[in-house]
């Protein structure tokens, strides 16, 4: 296991997992436990060689897992990895096509941005932040894009607004794409389903509900694409974003808010007595 | 003559805390008990016990005190029976056939199964002697009571024996479906660490299909493989209203509780779970009654389980049906719901039921419930837990060329043998018989067990 922190609270980690580095296409993700108390967290495989055996992924410090696997110490295992889940994405060559990343959903655009590269399509990728010292994978995307922008929400890199707002802006300007993918916070990945609606382009969403299993077998992960229950862990993460019911996702997602806030105070209170 | 009375945890601790409700006969108790078996020439328990267990030998042994010879004589033919003296259906399968039940009361065979299973462990288990290694290796998918019976009765015939198993803990149903108060971990742990210590190894954090496939189990050198997947897919309602906050899958609910621990959040687990004042339970079978067993001890101050049929039609055991409603669960029959309501913030609020009536029986002999028109009324919850059933998983169908499923997506199998229609590939457990019993899959996985000693060795 190696930890590495790329942006404040952003965190890259490697993990020794020869089974799941053979298998892992883009699209696919993984679940990990942090410990043998650990709740099951999913985490999107973000690069992986399956030659050495490893795998990637990048995390943001939001609650008690993510906290536990930011403090785990060199050398130290994380207590679950299995994987790969999910359906791998479909590949095609589509001609120019806009990869989004939102925040640390840039995570999950960085594969796909590859793939689609190596497929053979004229890959532009837009990447946002809050502010510049959050941008991360910048040097990544500049290896698989065509083109890169840059938006941050305070304006101090790039462009001042959200990836939707500037990708907005590019389609405005005349820019044509034969296919979008979007990965981020619920309400960017509406946003960016909301804006190329009108044009009519082919827009693909990785999806983030709560997990559990991930292997189909607790529907806790269900979500509605076109009037249909659909299991996110079997069935996506990657969905048609002009068919997703965006509100449902949101409310469900906030199913334990309140829950995961005393968990937080309670773990954060005790590694405050231990440090 | 009535039966000795099995101890109980008092109603008052049981309804707060997830501690075993049954708590087993003492020596004296199981002596007592088994000093009424009439040792019956013909003894129909026998014939009712999927397994063959010699019954009446066993409880025999139990009235001279000899416990040693009754585990002995359990043993050989149920390799889980600490597991399955606590969850199997005895009132249909032994019990139900006992000459006893006629005018009084059955023997309480479920009972004494489970005592000479907890002395023996309490005792430590014994390892039984292997056959001689065969240097050929067994690949079981799965580690549900089908797989782990199969693995052991593969490692005692001298295979070399690999479990994957999806999850983090092996033990599948019995660890991650039934609650702590009717089977503890505890026990599971056991049988599971029994299975290991015959060398059995069990690889969790593997999705066969996922991870790896069935083919290329075959090319890692395995020469047959036993699929025991188990029916893990929770079917749903299909209502408007189903995705709302506050509603769960049986099987979501039960994995956060049972395998997660989320009873013990947030002190000593990380995995919520959300149960309000008025929960509301869909189904009317185990799978039911566990979960609305479980909302009533997480603190939900009205259960009520609603069943289309009526308490006759109830497919849960009856010592559970009993310890529910001694509990304060309460039952609605006749009921079905129709959808359900939400409030603006997207959490469920109400449940829309229709009342039934019942018709001609269905294809399962029960009578067919129908709605009566008109007849619509609402109860309010804020958590609902669905437990109408659960399908097989399509995962390793999906994944394995030339593996025939029947409609309802069970795996199909030759009944003699349980391969499937690919060779060398084996499977039985509820993935072949849809949702049924731990004793059916146990008793499956004993004889895929056999049916590979004799593909592989040839005897
Ligand atoms: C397919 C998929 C891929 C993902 N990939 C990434 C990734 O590459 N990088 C990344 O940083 N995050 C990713 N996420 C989100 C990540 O799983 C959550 O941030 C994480 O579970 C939060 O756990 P926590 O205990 O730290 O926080 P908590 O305090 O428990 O939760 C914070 C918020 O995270 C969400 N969440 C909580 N539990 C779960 C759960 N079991 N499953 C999913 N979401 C949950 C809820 O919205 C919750 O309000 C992904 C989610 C999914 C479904
Ligand atoms: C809540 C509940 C209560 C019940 N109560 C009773 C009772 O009181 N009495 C009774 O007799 N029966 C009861 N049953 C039914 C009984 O538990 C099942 O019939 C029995 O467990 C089936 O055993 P199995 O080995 O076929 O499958 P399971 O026990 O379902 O085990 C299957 C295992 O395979 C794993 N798996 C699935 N897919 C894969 C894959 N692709 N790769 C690797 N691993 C995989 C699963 O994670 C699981 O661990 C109950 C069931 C439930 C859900
Ligand atoms: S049927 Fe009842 S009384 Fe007869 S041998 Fe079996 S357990 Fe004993
Ligand atoms: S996470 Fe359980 S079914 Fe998808």
């Amino acid at each position: 296991m190696l930890l590495e922190s790329i942006a404040p609270r952003i965190h890259q980690l490697v993990v020794h997992a020869p089974l799941i580095a053979k298998k892992a296409r883009p699209g696919q993700f993984v679940i990990l436990r942090a410990d043998a108390r650990g709740e099951r967290i999913p985490l999107t495989l973000c690069d992986w060689s399956s030659r050495d055996g490893w795998v990637k992924m990048i995390f943001q410090e939001v609650g008690v897992t993510t906290k536990k696997l930011a403090s785990l110490k060199p050398g130290e295992f994380v207590e679950d990895i299995v994987g790969p889940l999910g359906t791998p994405a479909e590949i095609a060559q589509y001609g120019t096509v806009c990869v989004v990343g939102g925040g640390v959903g840039a995570a999950a655009a960085y594969p796909r941005a590859k793939s689609l590269k190596q497929a053979g399509n004229e890959v532009v990728a837009i990447i946002g932040a809050r502010s510049s010292e959050y941008v991360i994978l910048e040097e990544s995307f500049k290896g698989v894009c065509d083109e890169l922008f840059i938006a941050t929400d305070d304006g101090s890199r790039g462009f001042k607004g959200f990836v939707s707002q500037l990708l907005e802006k590019l389609l405005e300007e005349g820019k044509r794409f034969n296919y979008v993918f979007a990965a981020g916070p619920v309400p960017m990945m509406r946003a960016v389903a909301e804006v190329t609606k009108p044009y009519g382009i082919k827009t693909v969403v990785s999806l983030n509900p709560i997990m559990v299993d991930g292997t189909g077998m607790c529907g806790s992960c269900r979500v509605t694409v076109g009037g249909v229950r659909r299991f996110c862990c079997v069935d996506g993460p990657e969905f048609d974003a002009h068919q997703v019911d965006f509100s449902e996702l949101m409310s469900r997602l906030s199913m334990y808010v309140e829950e995961e806030g005393r968990a937080l105070a309670l773990y954060e209170g005790a590694s405050f007595d231990e440090g | 003559m009535k039966r000795v009375p099995m101890p109980k945890l008092p109603l008052e601790e049981r309804v707060r805390t997830f501690k075993e409700v049954a708590l087993g006969y003492t020596e004296e108790q199981a002596v007592a008990e088994a000093s009424r078996c009439l040792q019956c020439e013909k003894p129909l328990c026998v014939e009712g016990c999927p397994v063959g267990v010699d019954i009446p030998l066993f409880i025999k042994y139990v009235a001279e005190g000899d416990f040693e010879s009754a585990v002995e004589v359990v043993r050989e033919r149920n390799s889980l029976p600490a597991i399955c003296g606590r969850v199997c259906p005895q009132e249909n399968q032994c019990e139900g056939r006992c000459a006893l039940g006629k005018r009084g009361d059955a023997i309480n065979i479920g009972g004494l199964e489970r005592f000479v299973a907890d002395w023996e462990l309490k005792r430590g288990l014994r390892i039984p002697e292997k056959a001689e290694p065969t240097g050929k290796a067994v690949a079981v998918v799965g580690s549900g009571p089908a797989g782990l019976t199969a693995a052991a009765e593969l490692a005692k015939f001298g295979f070399e024996v690999v479990v994957f198993e999806a999850l983090h803990k092996p033990g599948g149903v019995l660890t991650y479906g039934i609650p702590e108060f009717r089977l503890p971990k505890s026990v599971v742990e056991a049988e599971v660490d029994y299975v290991k210590k015959l060398g059995v190894d069990i690889q969790t954090d593997v999705v066969v299909g996922k991870t790896i496939t069935i083919e290329e189990l075959f090319q890692e050198g395995y020469e047959a493989v036993f699929v025991a997947t188990g029916a893990g897919l929770p079917n749903f309602l299909n209502v408007p209203g189903e995705n709302l906050c506050g509603i769960y899958s049986a099987n979501e609910f039960l994995i956060r509780i049972n395998l997660m621990e989320a009873y013990k959040f947030p002190h000593e687990s990380d995995t919520p779970i959300k149960v309000g004042d008025k929960a509301i339970v869909v189904g009317g079978g185990n799978v039911a009654l566990d979960a609305a067993r479980c909302a009533l001890r997480l603190g939900a101050r009205e259960t009520t389980v609603i069943y289309r049929r009526t308490e006759r039609e109830m497919p849960a055991r009856r010592e559970e049906y009993a310890n529910a409603l001694e509990e304060g669960i309460r039952f609605k029959f006749l009921t079905q719901p129709v959808g359900f309501e939400g409030d603006s913030s997207g959490w469920v609020r109400e449940v829309k039921c229709v009342r039934m009536r019942l018709g001609k029986p269905d294809e399962s002999g029960r009578r067919r419930p129908i709605p009566v028109e008109g007849s619509d009324f609402r109860i309010p919850a804020d958590t609902v837990v669905v437990a109408i059933g659960q399908s097989p998983n399509p995962l390793i169908p999906r994944t394995t060329k030339g593996l025939a499923v029947s409609k309802k997506g069970t795996i199909v199998v030759d009944p003699e043998t349980l391969e499937t229609t690919v060779r060398r590939v084996y499977a039985g457990g509820d993935i072949v018989t849809g949702a049924a019993t731990v004793i059916s899959a146990m008793a499956a996985g004993k004889k895929a067990a056999n049916s590979i000693k004799k593909a592989l060795l040839g005897s």
